[in-house]
């Protein structure tokens, strides 16, 4: 589960994780998967759907145990925003409910009125656009808001490392970029280190400080233009790839030479 | 005595088939409140000397179409609590009334089975065939809106429609077997031996015969244990029920782990997914 | 001022002592009722706590028999039946209610037996039929202290677990992540439940303590979204149902045919059915239309 060796992080060190394998229903799922994070990085964990980012996402969190490695956190704590709530309609709480609960939801007893609580709330609330959203039924409002009033949520006891499990997927491409500039402004501001999966790595390109690559249950991190390779990534899924780049978007595809004689479709990206 | 064997074996049958379908679709609750609702109902009729199969009948019928429309309105479970509290909100009034309770009462209740007369078999068992009939009709229908309720949309399965129809089928049921294993447990014998048998197999049809069979070997041992130490029978059904839904999940869990273990051991490190994309 | 409410309110209704013990009972019953019952509904456990209140009924039997005080078996045996719904239940709110209904067919064979064995008692039927569905004007005087114990722990427990309870059911990852153990936590909360209703069935019966639980707390989840006000909205419109309840019962005694009464039970049971149906009509309430039962679990894994 999750160790808090300080001892085992470096100095400039907000997340490490060390030779980390993971079995699921008897099939190896992620192998000795390495990285880091530093302070305030902005890091991007892409590969295709079933790839293991979830998995991996779930034993830095303590929710899984893995079958070897380890996982050290530093100072501060860590936020999540899962990829999918059903948020109950039923559920009596208000958005600015939920996003309190991100600061003393493990605490016993009646909430006390608090003025710095309630403007802490507030704070967050405006900082992630919601602010007009405080006083809905969380189960009553759109998937988008939903997410929006989850990532205050995660932020409002202002961890150190904040994870993302597929915050973009199933939004339009307007929304996307909102909730990718959102999300680099907070982290830029509060100097939080953000690691957000996702299965196409274009949206966040622009502020993207380094890469995860999973694939094939192994990874791939460094630099975005070290990692997303060719030779780097054909090495990780075991056939060829190719890396295209097209008006500034990448497309990883599977290469020619698959035995069925079938041109490469780059319609139909292995993740893009 | 032949006649509690009949008697009993047509119920059985009857809350096996039945009561796979209350597994499948979760409403143990509703399977639970029906009979206790109804037993109301039949305390009412028997206040007024009207029969009290029909004040069942009625009692469990209006129940369940209570359930549906409370239902619509808001969460399923809290439209059975209040169903059920209703129909025994009003059971109160009419046992107030009384000035005693009769034998019939406490048979409602327990159930009576050691003493059915040979005239309560035909009803029993046209109630039966009944029941057994419909859910026989509606067997694709109901499997279909009971686990993937989208798909059924798409093929013309309205939703309500099925759940309206489902729990008549239920009440028709309780009014039938209650005179015989008492309003307190027709349902143990609706949900133990089906879960057992959806543990087993996870073919339907074979499942509901196995739930079928199940129930029947229950009501057996219940009535033959019942017999000989004179215990009361709805013991014995409580206890064999419990024990059939244990080896159920029991079995589920020693075949999930058998299963584990032979992938760990036979499969080498997982292949890249990217073989996948063609 | 007696004038006007005169026609509403009997004479002796205010003297009667019987009346006098019903009220604080019956309030002090519906006030817990309403505050375990809004994580009850919350959490989908309906079923749970009906069964638990009627489980209640072994434990009354099987205490007789073996000679401790009623009141302890009440609440030992639902308390017992709840660690045991919650150790064999699955989280899915489907098979939750599964292993609810096994309990309770299990616990009702023994209360069963348990009857058949206690030759005390003349007729099974009439402990079954008072246990179901109570006795509110001849409660004894000498629960009050147990009652009110249980109710306080039923209360301090669901108020303690406040928050880790309300963040489990939105999700327990977050819980998780957030240092609550949603496991613990729902055990707790399915024992306080287990608390409330022996407490409620012991005195005022199995129907009221289901209704009690339910319904109020339903209502209240409709009215407003602020969870501190849902508190409280349940447990005032159990109470205002079950005052008025008791006040109509004594009523009923007056009203043709002369010299009977109709039973509280029905009076209280219509009262929260009311004030349900009311605040479902509430426009804006934003009911999406609730899904047929057969379709996947409604309520969130908790």
């Amino acid at each position: 589960m999750m160790t808090d060796h300080r001892a085992a992080l470096g100095p400039d060190e907000m997340l490490a994780v060390d030779g980390v394998t993971v079995r699921l229903g008897g099939r190896e799922v992620l192998h000795d998967v390495r990285f880091s994070i530093r302070p305030g990085e902005f890091v991007g964990l892409i590969g295709s759907n079933g790839a293991g980012k979830t998995t991996l996402l779930r034993v830095i969190l303590g929710l899984l145990a893995p079958a070897a490695g380890q996982v050290s956190t530093g100072p501060g704590g860590i936020g999540y925003v899962p990829q999918k709530i059903a948020l109950d309609p039923d559920i009596p709480l208000r958005a600015r409910d939920l996003v309190g609960l991100g600061l003393d939801g493990n605490r016993l007893g009646l909430p006390l009125p608090s003025r710095s609580r309630r403007a802490r709330v507030d704070e967050m609330l405006s900082a992630v656009d919601a602010a007009h959203l405080a006083g809905a039924r969380v189960g009553h409002l759109s998937g988008g808001e939903q997410q929006r009033i989850l990532i205050a949520h995660a932020l409002v006891s202002r961890p150190g490392l904040l994870l993302l499990d597929e915050p973009l997927a199933n939004l339009d491409i307007a929304s996307e970029q909102e909730v990718v500039a959102l999300l680099a402004g907070i982290a830029r501001e509060q100097h939080i280190s953000v690691l957000i999966s996702a299965h196409d790595m274009n949206p966040l390109l622009p502020v993207m400080d380094r890469i995860v690559y999973l694939a094939g249950g192994r990874a791939a991190s460094g630099p975005t233009d070290e990692v997303v390779r060719t030779d780097v990534l054909s090495d990780l899924y075991g056939q060829h790839v190719d890396v295209i780049h097209v008006h500034g978007r990448v497309l990883v595809v599977a290469g020619r030479g698959d035995g069925l004689g079938l041109p490469a479709e780059p319609a139909a990206p292995l993740a893009g | 005595m032949i006649n509690t064997w009949i008697v009993a074996t047509i119920v059985a049958v009857v809350a096996g088939a039945v009561g796979f379908f209350v597994v499948l679709r979760g409403s143990a609750f509703v399977a639970d409140a029906l009979p206790t609702g109804a037993f109301a109902g039949a305390a009412g009729a028997s206040l007024i000397g009207v029969n009290t199969l029909l004040g069942l009948g009625v009692f469990s019928l209006l129940g369940a179409l209570g359930i549906g429309w409370l239902g619509r309105r808001g969460r399923h479970d809290v439209a059975v609590a209040l169903a059920l509290v209703a129909m025994l909100g009003v059971g109160a009034l009419f046992l107030s009334f009384t000035v005693e309770y009769g034998p019939e009462i406490d048979s409602l209740l327990f159930g009576e089975v050691l003493g059915i007369s040979v005239n309560e078999i035909a009803p029993v068992a046209v109630l039966g065939a009944v029941c057994v009939l419909a859910i026989l009709v509606l067997f694709r229908p109901l499997i279909l809106s009971s686990v993937m309720p989208e798909l059924g949309e798409a093929r013309g399965v309205r939703a309500h429609w099925i759940e309206t129809c489902f729990l008549v089928v239920l009440a028709l049921a309780t009014s039938m077997a209650l005179p015989v294993v008492g309003a307190l447990l027709i349902f143990s014998l609706m949900i133990g031996p089906p879960a057992a048998a959806r543990s087993v197999t996870s073919r339907p049809l074979i499942a509901m015969g196995l739930a079928m069979l199940l129930a029947v070997v229950t009501v057996w041992v219940a009535i033959a244990v019942s017999y000989q130490t004179n215990w009361p029978i709805g013991f014995f059904v409580g206890t064999i029920g419990a024990a059939c839904y244990a080896a159920g999940r029991g079995w589920t869990a020693l075949r999930s782990r058998r299963l584990r273990r032979s992938q760990a051991s036979a499969l080498p490190p997982a292949t890249p997914t990217a073989s996948a994309v063609a | 001022m007696s004038g006007v409410l005169a026609p509403v309110i009997e004479p002796g209704f205010f003297t009667s002592a019987p009346v006098h013990l019903a009220l604080l009972i019956g309030g002090v019953v519906a006030v817990v009722s309403g505050v375990v019952g809004m994580f009850t509904v919350m959490r989908g456990q309906s079923y749970a706590g009906h069964a638990l209140a009627d489980l209640s009924v072994t434990g009354g039997s099987g205490s007789v028999l073996i000679g401790i005080s009623p009141l302890w078996g009440f609440a030992g045996v639902s308390v017992a039946a709840a660690g045991i719904m919650d150790l064999i239940g699955v989280q899915r709110p489907r098979g939750r209610d599964l292993a609810t209904g096994i309990v309770r067919g299990a616990g009702l064979g023994l209360a069963a037996l348990l009857l058949y064995w206690d030759t005390t008692h003349t007729s099974a039927t009439g402990t079954t039929i008072t246990i179901l569905f109570g006795s509110m004007f001849t409660i004894d005087a000498s629960v009050i202290p147990v009652v009110i114990a249980f109710s306080l722990a039923a209360v301090i427990i669901v108020i303690a677990l406040y928050r880790p309870l309300l963040l489990s059911s939105v999700s327990s990852d977050l819980a998780v992540v957030r240092g609550v153990r949603p496991r613990a936590a729902g055990t707790a909360c399915l024992i306080a439940i287990a608390l409330a209703t022996s407490l409620s069935a012991l005195t005022i019966g199995a129907i009221l303590s289901t209704a009690l639980l339910v319904g109020p707390a339903a209502a209240a989840l409709r009215l407003t979204s602020r969870p501190g006000l849902v508190l409280a909205w349940s447990a005032l419109i159990g109470l205002a149902a079950t005052w008025l309840g008791i006040l109509l019962a004594y009523d009923s005694y007056y009203w043709p045919p002369a010299g009977h009464g109709w039973p509280v039970s029905f009076f209280v049971v219509v009262l929260i059915l009311v004030f349900y149906l009311l605040a479902q009509a509430r426009p804006g309430s934003g009911r999406r239309p609730a899904p047929a039962e057969g379709q996947p679990g409604c309520s969130p894994d908790s």
